[in-house]
């Protein structure tokens, strides 16, 4: 059983699970471990005490630049889209009260990729690359405003939000092919990789733009957290001990929707991470959204950092999108975590 | 004394209107029980007490004052509400759940006073849980997951509780269990009760005020004995019965059955 301990100090008060903090600097210690065995591996081969070596000196410029330049904002970027969309699909779950729910079932991902491909088919030309993430994100925020609002009818509820939010994903879905059958060819491969998830290519800038929008949103994160798990339990009586149901659910929609927007932005229409990572961080870690949410987001960077590492380094000298390992990597320990708690 | 009281209150969804004009007032440190048809607006009415549905015309009065003007956290503090088999989020302990039931008194800085913790532990002592208090919810038996909810109430500390069907689905055993609780805490803990049930027997035997709620509105309230006539089952359940004393209780007893009465 979980050691719960209470931490009481003037006006401030909290419970404080201790085997959660205790699983969650395990976490931690793993993802710095993976981070480490990212930097060490790819077609140079470098041993960990080498990379360490490597980061805390220039003597050689060529392997500084392969670990710091290369495989050290690629690694970040991963983990850090991994990280928002795992803590969205936990969100997600928390407002569906379902738990299929996902940014991907949603729609979130749809926008964002009929936009993403739209922008790849005809305005990358003009425009180059760097408008991308703001399209997507653009396509994210307008896909989940449609939704919520043709989901209002006197309020919204958790069924109506799923029912129109798959139709107007599979909607967008059918849109996303439509462009695709009609792009220039030179595109169609870029918008592919675009639609699989890659963090192919990544150069400082990227990781460090997300981070600070992700920086951006941890506030809120943080000022809603006590709020989540209550608005899990029915409408009528999450409003009966005194939430504004309402509000509470546009807020954490909208919460999601800025991480996940933002991780597709980056890390192109990675799929299942939002659906998988929080799973496997509720089956790891006690209810209660703060422990949840941290263990999804160190899950969901392992997740999308070793599927990274498979893809680049596995099919040599190919280097595969990190979307097509995640659900490769992710199941199987999934159903390992099931099956080892029906005994 | 009044605890709730209605003026003139209207609900409806979409257009149907559920409940017309409707004047009632429940006593205060009474257990009233609503009964009713099917589909009769008991629940509707019920979730209009605790603003969980605006009237369309009307007013509900909570101790005085009328609700709307009432904040959602200040309603939380005045009376808890448990609806017809609620659902609890995954995995969560019965501690855990209980403790939902300080949430209108808790804050960011401040989410586990220790008056949180005596409430919690003295709802769960009262509810006779602190042997399952580690529990998954998912867990329990049918009859302890209904005392785990009414605990959650019981730590909202209101002096109202309002419950709609509190017995569905548990067998008699349990269905007594819970009603038994339901009057200590309104005779021990002078809570007032609101409730529905279904079943008219019980709700004669443990309610002090009865209300029968037909053809949107109150159409009869007032002492079990004087509420629960055969002309009231037949217009308001179109049912026809025999009501006699019940032999241990003395409250009414009503025995229902169908086209002909047995030789």
């Amino acid at each position: 059983m979980d050691k719960v301990v209470t931490w009481r100090r003037g006006g401030y008060s909290r419970r404080v699970n201790l085997s959660t903090w205790l699983r969650l600097a395990a976490a931690l210690l793993l993802t710095v471990l993976v981070m480490l065995g990212s930097l060490s591996l790819g077609k140079v081969i470098l041993s960990p005490l080498e990379v360490i070596r490597i980061l805390f000196s220039t003597q050689d410029a060529s392997l500084t630049l392969i670990v710091e330049q290369l495989r050290f904002p690629r690694i970040v970027l991963a983990a850090l889209v991994g990280a928002a969309l795992s803590v969205s699909g936990l969100i997600l779950q928390s407002i569906i009260r379902n738990p299929l729910a996902s940014p991907d079932l949603l729609g979130i991902t749809s926008g964002a990729s009929a936009a993403a491909v739209l922008y790849l088919s005809f305005l990358s030309a003009t425009l180059g690359q760097q408008f991308l993430p703001l399209a997507a994100m653009l396509g994210a925020a307008l896909a989940t405003l449609a939704i919520y609002l043709l989901a209002w009818k006197q309020g919204t509820s958790p069924l109506r939000l799923v029912l129109i939010g798959v139709g107007v994903s599979a909607m967008l879905t059918a849109a996303t092919t439509f462009i695709l059958v009609f792009s220039p060819l030179t595109t169609t491969l870029s918008a592919y990789v675009w639609l699989t998830g890659s963090v192919y290519g990544a150069s400082w800038p990227e990781p460090l733009a997300l981070a600070g929008w992700l920086l951006g949103i941890c506030p809120l994160l943080v000022l809603l957290a006590r709020q989540v798990m209550v608005q899990q339990l029915d409408d009528n009586l999450a409003q009966g001990i005194g939430v504004r149901v309402q509000w509470l659910r546009a807020g954490l929609l909208l919460v999601s929707v800025a991480l996940a927007g933002a991780a597709i932005a980056w890390g192109g229409a990675i799929a299942f991470v939002g659906l998988i990572a929080p799973h496997i961080a509720k089956r790891l870690v006690a209810p209660g959204f703060a422990g949840q949410a941290v263990m999804a987001a160190l899950i969901g960077a392992n997740l999308v950092m070793l599927a990274d590492l498979v893809g680049r380094t596995l099919f040599l000298p190919l280097d595969l999108p990190a979307g097509i390992f995640v659900a490769v990597l992710g199941t199987p320990f999934f159903l390992y975590l099931l099956i080892k708690q029906r005994h | 004394m009044t605890s709730i009281a209605s003026r003139g209150l209207t609900l409806s969804y979409q257009r149907q209107v559920i409940i017309d004009a409707l004047d009632m007032q429940l006593p205060k440190g009474k257990i009233s029980v609503l009964i009713g048809s099917n589909g009769c607006g008991k629940s509707t009415l019920l979730k209009s007490f605790a603003r969980l549905l605006k009237p369309q015309q009307g007013s509900v009065i909570l101790n005085g004052v009328d609700i709307q003007q009432k904040s959602t956290a200040a309603v939380a503090r005045e009376l808890a509400i448990l609806p017809q088999t609620p659902t609890a989020p995954e995995g969560i302990t019965v501690r855990q759940l209980v403790a939902l039931g300080r949430y209108p008194y808790q804050s960011w800085m401040q989410q586990w006073s220790a008056e949180d913790e005596a409430m919690v532990n003295r709802a769960l002592e009262q509810t006779s849980l602190q042997a399952l208090a580690d529990r998954p919810v998912d867990a329990l038996s049918g009859g302890q997951r209904q005392r785990a909810w009414i605990a959650m109430t019981l730590a909202q500390d209101t002096g109202i509780v309002l419950l709609d069907e509190p017995t569905t689905f548990l067998d008699l055993a349990h269905q007594i269990e819970v009603l038994d609780l339901l009057r200590d805490l309104n005779r021990l803990e002078n809570k007032t009760i609101i409730m529905v049930l279904h079943d008219l027997n019980l709700a004669c035997r443990y309610a002090d005020h009865m209300v029968a709620v037909h053809e949107r509105t109150a159409f009869a309230q007032g002492r079990p004995e004087d509420v629960l006539t055969q002309a009231l089952v037949k217009t308001v359940f179109d049912l026809n019965c025999r009501i006699i004393p019940d032999p241990f209780f003395g409250t009414p007893m009503c025995i229902p059955f169908g086209r002909e009465l047995p030789q």
